[in-house]
């Protein structure tokens, strides 16, 4: 293959230059004081030393160590770190009193320091969580359908139980009729279906597109005209889309974008620069990509990790809320498949890859969770509050476990 | 042993290729098997190689320039070694706090526990459960490392009994718990040589534990409850005391102190790994099996779902053995996957390499098939192909490691690139027919890759495991 050749030919030259570089910084190296490049081992490097005859230790003659017959106490000064950076603040969804219809607005954001460092700082928004609702009929894993089977038709009463029942902070909207290899439905039809949503409930809205860049744009330019003032979180704006179209009319109608990359943090800056011209920061959420337990959760996690810690160090274009389209979990076999009795239930093993995909992105710093599965929701909400609220255990007590009889 | 409060010397990062070559014999003999010295130091920075794979550098004339390359490289988190022989567990060793500053050495140990109250049988059952779970995942096999013995009865006798039949019936390093020293010391009685570690040495009895490692030869793991600066005089106790392999246990919560439990195993590794502080720089030990002391009445399902978050959580934050009691497969698979995806090496993409792989026996009327190279995707298409007794063709196309979903999204898998790879896969000259089946995932791109390849497209199934299925219904050539 000539491509592939041509890659490891261009590695090669690379390695070289590498190595060149590297020579060529040795002979500066070898000029200078040799004892200062080794750090604090420099006894070694002194002429006494050196010369100094090496006496072999016999080794049955160790030095007498005085054993401690007391405990010898020692500090512990907690290692606490101040950051230049902060995560803005962004605030979703609008009362009637700041121009929308919500029953209360949800704040994301706001860090700074990394997450649930709470012998730091407190966290000062706890993440929250946005249920997902489709507008039209979708395969979902027998775990989530059992939850869901009488309204997976009706968007409004899917919306409404997703708050009353499983405790939604918010709903993600999916509006993925309008792709036009599904049915292909036109913006208004969107609109008709986000005020039924709208009127069945007054948590703050996500709107979701169907993937589609230019369908996405006009449904979310009808929805954001139709719904001024609501700050709408509009999920979401790529890069293959007209961005500058997009920010205009989100920022015109007091929306929030959404700022999607896959997986690359050089990417999301540029999309976010490119958005700084219409819209301000507190208008913008990121998105670096979910992807599921087993299936990239490592890219996933150590990207908005380091996202996370470079926005704490002060890069102001990662210095955005994180969401996490966690519902991508379920696109891991493992969380919905038949495997045999000895991995069974399936129904207790999907939402847990759901949980643990969750929590593992919430350790890396996301502020706002898309999820499915209401036992999944229930469980990290309450980790979420156990953490935030810093509430203290029984320390005499934890070396119980060690005699317990289960 | 001295007690660093300070900055660490040089910071891995920081730790260059010449930092070692200076050191090193500079001979450019390749008895290392290197080109020369130069590419040996790499490696050693890389952590590939360990420096003893330098002959020389073991002679007495470089013992000083060996015992400084050993100094420069150790890491900031103490390597310990539990058990004997081929099963013997690693654990610690950890160059950095967060993986993407270089990379994560010796994934999490996972222990099941037993006691000595258990019956026979289930203690027989438990064992064997543990020593035989595996799962294969990116052509790896995922397993468990360890077994706990508790004693839940404080009785010597039992706990010896216990100890015997476990260590008769598994070559899994062993974990040893009591916090009476007369029980502990008969558990190892039963098992002397088998280099357990021992759980754990506490304000009271912290004197007899340090005898009985020292004694045993075994590692020691120090608890204090929610107290660090407690913690840290234990483990230097200890280390006055002689013993060298400890393990950090700053207790485990899992309802109301979870967030303490947080805060204690990263202000450990914090300390650890950005501070030089040598008496934390050991490795750290959970217990998400805490979760069940608070089951009450609930059913069982309810405390092994807690324990799996928690081990989860303890697996991402710094936890480098965890104890579980849970052994079952839905709790433990998630963790595992888990443990492996931290653990992977992020310098090095997982992806396979790109171009065309044939299974079965293939003619000209084969179906053709394609996918992305990310090792995962790559891995699971090719399993249920082979499982499913399939015959045909897999383009790999070059998404530079991404999942088919996350390619589309991201632009990776396109029209073009898609095209492109049909072209340099020459499978065009290799089948009669232009039909091209895509993943299901990748629907979308169905008619702009007709347009671009000249190829008609058949949309494939959205999970690799229905391929089978699909080629028999949707595949007519063969007739
Ligand atoms: S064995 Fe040692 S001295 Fe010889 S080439 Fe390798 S690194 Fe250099």
């Amino acid at each position: 293959m000539p491509k592939n050749e041509k890659k490891k030919e261009f590695l090669g030259l690379k390695l070289s230059s590498r190595l060149m570089e590297l020579l060529a910084k040795l002979q500066e190296v070898e000029l200078e004081d040799f004892e200062m490049d080794v750090g604090n081992l420099e006894i070694w490097i002194q002429p006494g030393a050196v010369a100094a005859p090496m006496v072999a230790q016999p080794k049955v003659a160790p030095p007498v160590k005085v054993k401690p017959t007391e405990i010898i106490e020692t500090e512990f000064i907690p290692p606490v770190e101040t950051y230049p950076g902060k995560v803005v603040e962004v605030k979703l969804g609008a009362t009637r009193s700041d121009g929308g219809t919500r029953g209360k607005p949800v704040i994301v954001g706001g860090e700074t320091t990394p997450a649930f460092y709470t012998f730091e700082r407190p966290t000062p928004h706890p993440p929250v969580i946005a249920l997902d609702v489709f507008d039209m009929k979708v395969p979902l894993p027998k775990a989530v359908k059992m939850h869901v089977r009488d309204v997976l038709e009706d968007p409004a009463a899917w919306a409404k139980l997703a708050v009353e029942k499983f405790g939604a902070d918010l709903i993600t909207l999916h509006l993925i009729s309008i792709d036009p290899l599904l049915k292909d439905a036109s913006p208004q039809e969107a609109v008709k279906t986000v005020e039924n949503v709208v009127q069945a409930m007054d948590v703050p809205l996500v709107i979701g597109g169907c993937g589609d860049p230019k369908k996405d744009a006009d449904m979310f330019e009808a929805v954001a005209e139709t719904f001024a003032g609501e700050r709408f979180l509009i999920s979401s704006i790529t890069r293959d889309m007209d961005v500058e179209r997009c920010a205009k009319f989100v920022n015109k109608n007091g929306h929030v974008a959404l700022s999607f990359t896959p997986m690359d943090l050089n990417l999301a800056r540029e999309l976010n620069r490119k958005l700084y011209d219409f819209l301000p920061k507190k208008d913008i959420v990121m998105d670096l990509t979910t992807a599921a337990l087993g299936y990239g959760l490592d890219y996933a996690f150590t990207n908005m990790e380091r996202a996370r810690l470079a926005a704490l160090m002060g890069d102001p274009e990662l210095a955005h809320p994180m969401s996490s389209g966690t519902t991508n979990a379920w696109a891991a076999r493992e969380a919905w498949m038949k495997m045999g009795s000895e991995w069974e239930p399936r129904e207790l093993r999907g939402p847990l890859w759901e949980v643990t995909t969750a929590l593992t992105l919430l350790l890396a710093g996301v502020d706002l969770f898309m999820m499915m599965h209401p036992a999944a929701v229930k469980t990290l909400k309450d980790m979420i509050n156990q953490l935030a609220s810093g509430s203290s255990g029984n320390a005499d007590a934890l070396a119980e476990w060690v005699s317990m009889k289960v | 042993m001295s007690e660093r409060e300070g900055k660490r010397k040089v910071g891995i990062r920081e730790l260059s290729p010449i930092d070692v070559y200076k050191l090193l014999p500079r001979t450019n003999c390749k008895e290392c098997g290197e080109e020369n010295c130069m590419a040996f130091a790499t490696k050693v920075v890389n952590r590939e190689v360990p420096i003893e794979k330098c002959p020389p550098l073991l002679k007495k004339e470089h013992e000083k320039a060996y015992k400084q390359l050993k100094e420069m490289l150790k890491p900031a988190v103490k390597e310990v070694v539990v058990g004997v022989g081929d099963r013997a567990v690693k654990i610690g060793g950890k160059l950095v706090m967060y993986r993407h500053e270089f990379t994560y050495f010796n994934p999490t140990a996972v222990a099941i526990d037993v006691t000595d109250e258990m019956s026979e049988e289930d203690v027989l059952d438990r064992i064997k459960r543990t020593g035989q779970f595996s799962f294969e995942y990116i052509g790896q096999t995922l397993k468990l490392d360890m077994i706990a013995v508790r004693s839940t009865s404080n009785d010597p006798e039992k706990f010896r009994t216990t100890v015997k039949r476990v260590a008769e019936n598994t070559n899994l390093p062993l974990i040893l718990c009591s916090l009476n020293p007369t029980v502990l010391e008969a558990g190892l009685m039963a098992a002397p040589k088998s280099k357990p570690l021992l759980y754990a040495a506490t304000k009271d009895n912290w004197k007899e534990m340090a005898e009985l490692a020292l004694m045993y030869d075994c590692s020691l793991t120090v608890l204090a409850p929610n107290n660090l600066k407690l913690l840290r005089s234990l483990t230097k106790t200890l280390l006055e005391y002689g013993v060298e392999d400890l393990v950090l246990d700053p207790g485990t919560f899992s309802g109301d102190g979870l967030g303490d439990t947080l805060n204690n195993f990263t202000m450990i590794r914090r300390a650890a790994c950005k501070g030089g502080d040598e008496l934390l720089g050991f490795p750290t030990i959970g217990v998400p099996m805490v979760a069940w002391m608070e089951r009450g009445e609930a059913p069982e399902e309810v405390a092994k779902w807690r324990e799996a978050y928690l081990a989860a959580m303890l697996v991402v934050r710094f936890a480098d053995v965890i104890i579980m009691h849970s052994c079952d497969g839905w709790t433990l698979l998630p963790n595992v996957v888990l443990r492996q995806n931290i653990y992977t090496d992020p310098r090095k993409p997982v992806a396979v390499e790109p171009g065309l792989r044939v299974f079965g026996t293939v003619d000209e009327n084969s179906p053709v098939m394609m996918t992305t190279n990310f090792a995962l995707t790559y891995y699971t298409v090719a399993s249920d192909i082979e499982s499913g007794k399939v015959s045909g063709y897999l383009i790999v196309v070059d998404t530079e490691g991404i999942a088919v979903d996350s390619a589309v999204a991201g632009r990776k898998l396109t029209a073009e690139t898609a095209a492109e790879a049909i072209k340099e896969s020459g499978v065009e000259s290799k089948v009669k027919h232009r039909k091209l089946i895509i993943p299901g995932k990748a629907a979308r791109l169905s008619g702009e890759i007709e347009e671009l390849s000249g190829w008609q497209v058949l949309v494939g199934p959205r999970d690799s495991s229905d391929i089978p299925k699909f080629l028999q219904e949707k595949w007519q050539s063969k007739t």
